[in-house]
């Protein structure tokens, strides 16, 4: 029963999660939204304490249930254990059962470390080794990273049978541009976590995960627990030999022992227990024999090969350069268009609702879920290390909408705050500059003015570049060096921005027709400001 | 052998009923009149019936349909590694049309050295060669396209008559035409009169190199006016104008046919069809049509309009596809011309009722193309025309058909045109406006498009 519920449960919250990341449309946000704002660390960077509340109290009632079903990455590492005991891959394949889990001692200072380390980085802004500890935000960077194109192509077939067909079901997406560290790093994670998932269960969330140590340690302390009635137990094993957590420990002799700081209440013990000795019982701390024995079993290297091949995915990681993904042109009886180059920004733009860089850097664990939302291919991940692969946002292929707020609705962690989209027409992320290089008027002699054309809070303004001109100290109109009236509609204008009024949205860097550089382009600010 | 599939299928698709026939020919524009009651053909395009007009000067005998050599079947360019590069003329489809056109009469074929990215000529050459027809069994119309300011001398346009002759492996031109004159008299005067190319083309006339001389006519009155009155020293033998019934009374086409009725030139008519958008109506246009002639196509009207009026020599039509070819060759299979009531009622409620709709007059020539700064302006107009034509431009948030036309018309968008190419990367530069024959303000209407599109996306409108 316990087993069941779990499995459905567990379904219902990866596959609305998992479908929050595919999804570009934005259609799915309202109804599994809060999926990812009820992740744990992602609340607790939220500072969302009801959430963190109702966690606390979930873990107090029934133990580690949170990883069995809410968190996406353990309920992929249960399927992958599932495929693993599946009878084509078992040995004794006449068993009813897998049974090829054993007991293994807990890596308690392994454990604790780890999560020593993660607080540490946490409070010290080490961002880029909390991302990669952070469970939740593993999960997203796979999913965006590796499954989330394939959603996207598979779309993009949709759209040419919808276009064929002249309805407008689906519609063509362009492919995000992730960075190959990203690919790199999200297949790196999902290959050793589901190879050991396969083999071993539970193995990284018993001893990497952070998340598993603090709800594991509190889990000790949990009202409802796994318990097995000594009365009926024979002492099988079989219990043992299905514990994914690799949690039971069955002495011939002593009384079964679990390590609740590893169990993850789900039920599979439940099952198999063939005198039905198992079960999900009322069992406070304070009722003497709940509390978990110290153990002395022999070693099991389990925790080591993870842990070791968990650190050696960061030194690849690192290793491997950043490729960029070229795209194709087309042509025809038309122009070629020469591809954006990104300019160099002496400060980074965070999107609007991040309030500052700093909020930004401390908040986010790099999960994707924005970047993998983001409709106009404004956000992507930083290859900087102290932001690393935090969203940043570069206007090469778009621009920020005024009518888009998706980022700052999806975001969980509260990296990026809900805004609506009054509040982003006066949010000032950025400013724009001007290149007088790059500046068409003066390149092609040609008249332009695209950027004040398409600025949405009017920040720009076309003036005549010929600086002999004067304007009229009471009527404002343009004047020669005699004073005369001139028409300035045929001089070559420039630009003239009041960075007062800009916004940073980039629809100037986008538009401009200057190519690859724009001659018109955005520098971040490092604290957003109301305008 | 295409031919045979087409008829193939036609047949399998009639074992439905003849309803279900006639339901799909919005699609096409396919004649289904002669389908007995199981759907099944029971006549084919005619061969000997077409309507033909003869030349006063010198008694060519013009087929009433003409063929326009500037919308030729395209088809994909692809590189050593089969990428796709761009697009080339589909000779070989190309060459089929052709033969199609003369085996069923079509014997005028009207092209210039600047269609088709200057490909048009050559491709025309080709396909007149391989129908094996006599050269005297058809006409060739081209153009002195000296449209660029460098090309304004003697030398250049002699250079580009013999480069016609050449790539139209001909050493005769029926038909050959001041190509586009209009911008001004300083235009016409550098093109031809100053220069002297004028004189050496009256002279091929005079050696029977140019059988017809003439000239195609946009825009500017006062250049058509001079070139008629000083018809005593030119004797132009025929005009090339664009007339068609929603232009007779909203533009000037009615002057420019009336002015070549009184002094007895043929009128050689271009545009008859306005780039297609005569047959691609609204709906509300097409079911008032169809009311009166339920087995005729809407493009056949706007055929029959032009033809009816007896100065012209021939209609052109740049027929891409089959399709397109087969209903103009019924049309004019023979001619049934429309009744004065009838042209009136055309010229004016259906003309009328067509410029009610916000249409952007763009017949998709490509004269403006290609933008320097990459547009793809025909492009757009076309997909707004046809979002215009839909019912896809929703005037406010509160209109019955909002969401649904913001999805047709935003989706439609990015799949005609690329979003690099699209309306909001139009600076204004104007370079494209001197080109286009229909004097478009091509950028003032891509701006209200842009604003238009920005409406729709952050629902403003």
């Amino acid at each position: 029963m316990l087993k069941l519920t779990r499995r459905i449960l567990a379904i219902i919250f990866w596959l609305g999660i998992t479908f929050l990341f595919l999804d570009f449309t934005g259609t799915l946000h309202p109804y599994f939204g809060w999926m990812a704002k009820i992740q744990f660390l992602p609340s607790i960077l939220a500072v969302d304490i009801s959430t963190i509340i109702l966690l606390i109290v979930l873990t107090l009632l029934v133990g580690r249930i949170y990883c069995s079903i809410i968190c996406p990455l353990g309920v992929l590492q249960d399927f992958f254990a599932w495929i693993g005991k599946l009878s084509i891959f078992r040995k004794n394949k006449k068993a009813k059962f897998a049974n090829k889990y054993s007991y293994s001692k807990p890596k308690t200072w392994l454990r604790l470390a780890v999560l020593a380390l993660f607080i540490i980085m946490l409070l010290a802004s080490i961002h880029a080794g909390v991302i990669l500890l952070a469970p939740y935000s593993s999960y997203g960077r796979m999913v965006a990273s590796l499954l989330q194109p394939a959603y996207i192509e598979i779309n993009n077939l949709l759209a040419l049978w919808s276009e064929a067909n002249d309805n407008y079901m689906f519609y063509q997406v362009e492919q995000h541009n992730n960075p190959m560290i990203l690919i790199v790093i999200a297949a790196v994670t999902a290959i050793i976590l589901l190879v050991l998932a396969f083999k071993n269960g539970r193995t990284y969330c018993n001893t990497i995960c952070p998340v598993g140590t603090v709800l594991g340690y509190l889990a000790k302390f949990s009202l409802g627990k796994i318990k097995v009635e000594d009365s009926k137990c024979i002492q099988c094993g079989l219990c043992a030999q299905n514990c994914k957590a690799a949690c039971i420990k069955v002495e011939k002799g002593k009384p079964v022992v679990i390590d609740y700081t590893r169990c993850v209440t789900c039920g599979d013990c439940e099952t198999v227990c063939n005198k039905k000795a198992i079960g999900l019982k009322y069992a406070p701390v304070w009722e003497k024999g709940n509390k978990t024995t110290k153990d002395t079993s022999e070693k099991n290297t389990d925790s080591d090969i993870s842990r070791r091949s968990f650190l050696s995915i960061t030194g690849t990681a690192l290793a491997t350069a950043a490729i960029k993904a070229q795209e194709k042109t087309t042509d025809g009886g038309l122009a070629e268009i020469e591809d954006k180059q990104i300019p160099e920004r002496a400060t980074s733009i965070t999107p609007p609702g991040s309030l500052s860089a700093r909020n930004l850097q401390q908040h986010c664990t790099a999960c994707q879920l924005c970047i993998a939302n983001c409709p106009n291919g404004v956000l992507r991940p930083s290859q900087k290390l102290e932001t690393f692969l935090q969203p940043e946002m570069q206007y090469d292929k778009g621009y920020c909408r005024p009518e888009c707020t998706r980022c700052t609705d999806v975001c969980p962690t509260g990296a990026i705050r809900p805004i609506t989209k009054e509040e982003k027409t006066a949010i000032q992320i950025g400013h724009a500059v001007w290149v007088e290089k790059n500046c068409i008027p003066l390149t092609d002699g040609q008249n332009c003015g695209n950027c004040a054309k398409h600025c949405p809070t009017g920040a720009i303004q076309m003036i005549p570049a010929d600086r002999s001109l004067k304007r009229h100290p009471e009527y404002g109109f343009w004047m020669d060096a005699n004073g005369n009236r001139v028409n300035t509609r045929n001089m070559k204008q420039i630009p003239a921005i009041n960075t007062e009024k800009c916004i940073g949205c980039g629809s100037c860097e986008y538009l401009c027709p200057a190519r690859p550089f724009s001659a018109i382009y955005v520098e971040g600010h490092e604290q957003h400001r109301e305008i | 052998m295409k031919n045979m599939d087409r008829r193939k299928f036609l047949k399998v698709a009639g074992t439905a009923t003849a309803a279900v026939a006639i339901a799909s020919c919005g699609n096409s524009d396919k004649d289904f009149s002669n389908l007995d009651p199981k759907g099944n053909h029971t006549g084919d395009v005619p061969t000997d019936k077409m309507t033909y007009r003869t030349n006063p000067f010198t008694g060519d005998v013009v087929s009433l349909l003409g063929y326009g050599m500037m919308r030729l079947p395209n088809k994909e360019l692809k590189n050593d590694e089969g990428e796709r590069i761009g697009e080339q003329i589909d000779q070989e489809q190309v060459n089929h049309l052709v033969k199609y056109a003369l085996d069923h009469g079509v014997n005028y074929f009207d092209t210039s050295p600047a269609y088709c990215q200057g490909k048009s000529e050559s491709s025309t050459g080709i396909a007149l060669k391989a129908s094996g027809y006599d050269r005297s069994k058809y006409f060739i119309a081209t153009k002195l396209s000296n449209f660029a300011g460098h090309q304004w001398n003697l030398e250049s346009g002699i250079k580009m008559f013999q480069d016609s002759l050449k790539n139209l492996q001909t050493d005769y031109i029926d038909y050959l035409l001041l190509h586009s004159v209009g911008s001004g008299m300083d235009n016409l005067n550098g093109r031809f009169l100053q220069n002297g190319l004028i004189e050496y083309l009256m002279e091929q006339r005079e050696k029977g190199v140019i059988r017809n001389l003439g000239f195609s006519f946009h825009g500017d009155h006062g250049v058509y006016d001079y070139l008629l009155a000083n018809q005593d020293k030119y004797h132009w033998d025929f005009v090339q104008i664009q007339l068609n019934y929603v232009d007779w009374h909203h533009s000037n086409a009615k002057h420019l046919y009336e002015e070549l009725d009184r002094l007895g030139i043929p009128a050689v008519i271009m545009e008859p069809l306005l780039g297609g958008r005569l047959s691609k109506m609204p709906d509300h246009i097409v079911a008032t049509l169809k009311q009166q002639r339920p087995q005729d196509s809407v493009a056949s009207w706007a055929f029959r309009y032009v033809g009816s009026k007896p100065r012209v020599l021939t209609a052109l039509s740049g027929m891409t596809y089959m399709e397109h070819l087969e209903d103009n060759i019924r049309t004019y299979s023979p001619l049934t011309a429309l009744t004065t009531e009838e042209q009136e009622w055309l010229e004016n409620e259906i003309a009328n009722l067509y410029h009610s709709y916000p249409t952007i007059p763009c017949n998709d020539c490509k004269y403006c193309m290609p933008c320097p700064y990459g547009l793809d302006i025909p492009a757009i107009f076309v997909h707004y025309n046809k979002c215009v034509n839909h019912g896809n431009i929703p005037e406010s948030q509160q209109a019955a058909n909002y969401e649904k036309a913001r999805r047709a018309f935003l989706i439609g968008y990015d799949r005609s045109v690329p979003k690099l190419r699209q309306a909001d990367h139009c600076i204004g530069c104007n370079q494209c406006n001197s080109h286009c024959p229909q004097r478009i303000n091509i950028p003032r209407e891509l701006t209200r498009i842009d604003q238009f599109v920005e409406k729709l996306k952050q629902g403003t409108l």
